[in-house]
């Protein structure tokens, strides 16, 4: 999944983490797209949310 | 190493085990098990703390063992420190409910032909009045000097002669079937009894003897309970100390804590007050008859057992008190949240043969606040009641949040700030 | 009422709030996350009951003040409802909808775009693991600390993906309209965008003309500041530059930091495709060298554009109609105005359209203030209604125009704002009847203005295309009914605006000279 040229040769499948009004606008349009039932991570408290930043999967190759 | 590779092969130590059947002998021998030493469920507890359930169960097994003729002398022995409590999970061992286990106690043998551990576990005493449930007076006494004296080298000798049972193949079928292997354990129990049932009758025994065994294996639907728990076990043994891992290696409940350990965490236990289950009373009983969540059978869902595989179970989604199908393949989805990845020996036909969901990663419990659900029966707090109910249990999260807290200074302070 | 961990979308509650408040008998309404600065907005208005104030960053806050406790109940029970509706809706046939990025994967395994929209203080963790995962990120949100973008975007450029934003509200990508964008034609012009409404203005004025977009990347504002140093419009250049359906590149913005400016010109020197710039701030002149135009204006740059692809030289007018038309129109406006009534109030829903706004106003009226303070009085302002100061617990004027409607009655009242100046903009993701939202207040003021003696004039601008969900025809007209002077551009409107408060001198000199 490499270079943004590649990119504009794919049909576009989105997955959409925040306002649901954008998932449902590309669902109507038959764009592939799935929403995420986002909430803060860790409830929202700031210092384990941090935690997890720094404890997240790195890079895939 | 990077979390993401010590958790690929933390799981993968996880799904590749190949727990074996290999033998059923006293905990003396087969554990190392001397002294008068008790062992019970769930993470170390002191005496003081431990319910009324959990303490009707350890004097009984000291008076069992015969170091105490009564009760009164047996607690002047607990309190005085001559009888050491410990838990099974230090052992190399799991029970469920109190979870007791002492010298002259039969044990299964799970050897686990992958990594070369073992793991270990009483035979399931079966309904009513028994030591699991904290029953206390003669007859649970006389049951289990028959299981060392009858049950055990009866098996044990079965078993043996078998060379061996493959209780993963086992419980992959049973799934199949319709169990989850916590609360609905018929499917395998009944393939164990049929395989068994050739070695059984050639057994070099007594045929009143082999006849009371069979019948005692044939009588109880959960006889396979207590060696699902011993496979979970010696799945995840091998995959403590693999550092940098976030999973979950065990999942265990005393009747007052409930304690997790983690892969990259070593020996530590994490523990918070344990919750009450929520779920359906037999004829007779309430909440307010319930104790709090107590067994090492947690470790059953650790390794994708149980509540994660509720879908594959509809006959126990009901008697849990779940709702329906929806809610049990919404249980299951809710469990691969927070799971690192897909059993590929256990499959689900009702979800497409998809896995369960196993391997649960502290991070995402943390992150999403979804913690494991764990199915479960409900015991009596009167000691020696029984089982009363079924229903659902959740860990809780406070044990994931220490844990990460945890991982997180070690973390920093092995590798530095931001590794 | 408080739901705990029950966490909901700020639209979405907005949208909840703004229901519960139109119900009978229900005097004030607030639906909130108990965040602090929730509790705050509460307070503020009265609503801070106890159990508001002891709830979570993750609880959902309803508090309801109404003139009787029948009215206040069935209004809890409508949330109630709405809740429970937006769940069925969104598990579809009884499947959960996944909470995190990872599990989505293993729903949507081909995915190849994150659309993220959650509040900044997340925002940057999330476009980290999306960029991990291998997959193209558009980063909606805003508030994202400038030291994540460059962290986020030397990623990004590393693994060949694309991060657009922070603060990117929309883009188009093989088709697909992603935020706030519209509807136009799949076509030759690629754009690389710094400012969305900017970009809305350029290709929707290209829609009209029958000209599609191969491409519309944005990069967020401070993609071509010093700090961030042009990193992801450089990279989507040379996307562009490689791209065989994108036949010309257009860069809208502001003026880049000096050393982001010459590498962008340098790789738009080299392309071999004709380019505009239009990077709009003070004193930057239209001008054309070989295949590199330098626009002005947002519409300038969409003649440019056109001009260059047709292979004529560009020329640009202050106003698409004739000069005898809008000297007609303008006679008639001053008419109605009287004297003193002369200064210009802008309100605006597009930030770069507001600048552009005070960009064409200043060499005519002389400094344009970009606020609304007691000090702004009688002085020209041209504010965006969709910055920070405005939008705490509302939001963004795309979608409510509630701020706006306010602001139109108070300019009738204020006895020196002589023309309102106002972008209507369309398109995916914009409120359903823009011009229908402000048309009412805008009757009203100008009946208010005319019964006072002293008249109001409105001229205005509809960014969008026909096949917009709201149709641009319908739009315009609904405005001109309602007394409003449209003209086909933001530019117009204002040049439309500079003349109606800089009386005759202003007409002249734009008139007069047919220059930019």
């Amino acid at each position: 999944m490499a270079g943004i040229g590649d990119l504009f040769r794919q049909e576009i499948r989105v997955i959409n983490l925040g306002l649901e009004a954008f998932a449902l606008t590309l669902e109507q349009l038959g764009v592939p797209v799935i929403h995420v039932a986002w909430s803060p991570p860790a409830g929202g408290d700031p210092r384990k949310a941090a935690l997890l930043a720094a404890l997240a999967d790195e890079e895939e190759e | 190493m990077s979390i993401k590779s010590a958790n690929q092969q933390a799981l993968g130590r996880l799904v590749e085990a190949q727990p074996v059947l290999a033998d059923c002998l006293p905990a003396e021998q087969a554990m190392g098990l001397t002294g008068r030493t008790v062992l019970h469920a769930g993470p170390p507890l002191a005496w003081e703390r431990a319910c009324a359930t959990m303490q009707a169960a350890v004097l009984c097994a000291v008076r069992y063992e015969g170091w105490a003729p009564d009760d009164a002398m047996a607690l002047n022995l607990v309190l005085r420190g001559e009888v050491r409590l410990g838990p099974c999970h230090h052992m190399r061992a799991v029970g469920p409910m109190t979870g007791i286990i002492t010298a002259s106690m039969p044990v299964f043998v799970v050897e686990n032909r992958a990594q070369g551990n073992r793991a270990h576990v009483t035979i399931n005493e079966g309904l009513g009045k028994v030591l699991r449930f904290g029953a206390n007076d003669e007859s649970v006494v006389e049951r289990l000097r028959w299981l060392a004296r009858e049950a055990g080298p009866v098996l044990g000798a079965a078993i043996r002669a078998s060379g061996g049972i493959d209780l993963r193949a086992l419980m992959a079928q049973a799934v199949r079937m319709g169990d989850e292997m916590h609360q609905r354990n018929v499917a395998a129990s009944s393939l164990l009894a049929r395989t068994l049932m050739g070695q059984l009758t050639r057994a070099r025994a007594d045929t009143q003897a082999i006849a009371r065994v069979a019948d005692f294996i044939g009588g109880n639907d959960q006889f396979f309970l207590n060696l699902a728990m011993a496979v979970g076990k010696a799945c995840t043994d091998p995959c403590l100390g693999i550092e940098d891992s976030t999973m979950v290696v065990a999942m265990a409940r005393n009747g007052t804590d409930f304690g997790i350990r983690v892969a990259g965490l070593g020996d530590r236990w994490f523990t918070a007050p344990v919750e009450m289950p929520q779920g359906l009373y037999f004829p007779g009983f309430g909440a307010e008859d319930a104790n709090p969540d107590m067994g090492d059978s947690a470790i059953v869902e650790t390794v994708g057992l149980g509540a994660f595989a509720m879908a594959a179970s509809p006959a126990v989604v009901r008697f849990v008190g779940v709702g329906g199908m929806q809610e049990a393949t919404r249980a299951t989805e809710e469990m691969a949240e927070i799971c690192l990845g897909e059993h590929p020996h256990f499959r689900i036909p009702a979800l497409d043969e998809r896995g369960t969901p196993v391997g649960i990663d502290i991070r995402k419990v943390v992150e999403t606040g979804i913690t494991p659900l764990i199915n479960t029966g409900i015991a009596g707090k009167t000691p020696g009641v029984g089982q009363i109910g079924a229903g659902v249990a959740r860990a809780p999260l406070s044990c994931f949040e220490q844990a990460l807290e945890a991982f997180g200074s070690r973390r920093q302070s092995t590798r530095g700030y931001g590794g | 009422m408080i739901k705990r961990s029950a966490y909901q979308d700020s639209v979405t509650l907005l949208g909840l709030a703004r229901e519960l408040r139109t119900r009978n008998g229900v005097l004030e309404a607030a639906a909130l996350m108990g965040s602090p600065a929730n509790k705050d907005l509460l307070a503020q208005s009265g609503l801070l009951t106890t159990e508001a104030a002891a709830a979570g960053v993750n609880d959902l806050v309803i508090v309801i003040r109404a003139d009787s406790a029948e009215a206040a109940g069935a209004a809890l029970s409508q949330a109630e409802a709405f809740l429970g509706a937006r769940q069925r809706r969104l598990e579809g046939a009884g499947r959960r909808l996944p909470r995190t990025l990872e599990s989505a994967r293993r729903h949507l395994p081909d995915a190849n775009l994150v659309v993220i929209s959650v509040p900044g203080a997340f925002a940057a963790s999330e476009a980290r693991k999306a960029l991990s995962l291998g997959l193209h990120v558009m980063l909606f949100s805003d508030n994202v600390a400038l030291e994540d973008e460059v962290a986020l975007k030397e990623l990004a450029r590393r693994r060949g993906l694309l991060l657009m934003g922070p603060d990117c509200g929309t883009a188009i990508l093989n088709g697909v309209p992603l935020g706030f964008a519209n509807a136009v034609p799949r076509g030759r012009v690629g754009f690389v965008a710094a400012s969305g409404t900017g970009l809305q203005q350029v290709m929707t004025l290209l829609a009209a003309r029958g000209e599609g977009v191969s491409q519309a990347i944005g990069v967020g504002g401070r993609d071509m500041t010093e700090q961030v140093g042009g990193v992801m419009t450089l990279q989507a250049l040379d996307a562009l530059g490689a791209d065989p359906t994108t036949e010309l590149i257009i860069v809208v913005g502001k003026p880049p930091a000096p050393l982001v400016r010459g590498q962008v010109e340098a790789r738009l020197r080299a392309m071999q495709k004709p380019c505009v710039m239009a990077l709009l701030g003070r004193g930057v002149r239209g001008r054309q060298e070989g295949s590199l135009a330098t626009a002005a204006t947002l519409e300038d740059a969409s003649e440019a554009a056109m001009a260059m692809l047709q292979g004529v030289a560009w020329t640009s007018r202050p106003f698409s109609a004739p000069p005898t038309e809008i000297r007609t129109h303008l006679q008639a406006v001053w008419k109605t105005l009287a004297p003193e009534r002369r200064v210009v109030r802008g309100l605006y829903a597009g930030g770069t359209l507001a600048h552009e706004a005070a960009l064409i106003l200043e060499p005519f009226l002389g400094p344009v203030a970009t606020t609304l303070t007691p000090e702004s009085a009688g002085r020209h302002s041209v504010v965006d209604l969709g910055s920070d100061e405005f939008t705490l617990g509302r939001a963004h004027p795309m979608l409510d125009s509630s701020l706006r409607v306010q602001a139109i009655h108070q300019a009738a009242r204020e006895h020196d704002v002589g023309v309102l100046l106002l972008d209507v903009v369309l398109g995916h993701g914009a409120a359903a009847d823009p011009a229908g939202d402000v048309a009412p207040a805008i009757e009203a003021a100008r009946a208010e203005a005319r019964d006072r003696g002293r008249g109001l004039a409105v001229v205005a601008s509809v960014i969008g295309t026909a096949r917009d969900p709201q149709g641009r025809e319908a739009q315009v007209a609904r405005l001109g009914a309602a007394g409003a002077w449209v003209l086909p551009s933001n530019a117009q409107a204002a040049r439309a605006a500079a003349c109606i408060a800089g009386g005759e001198p202003v007409m002249q000199s734009l008139l007069g000279s047919g220059g930019a």
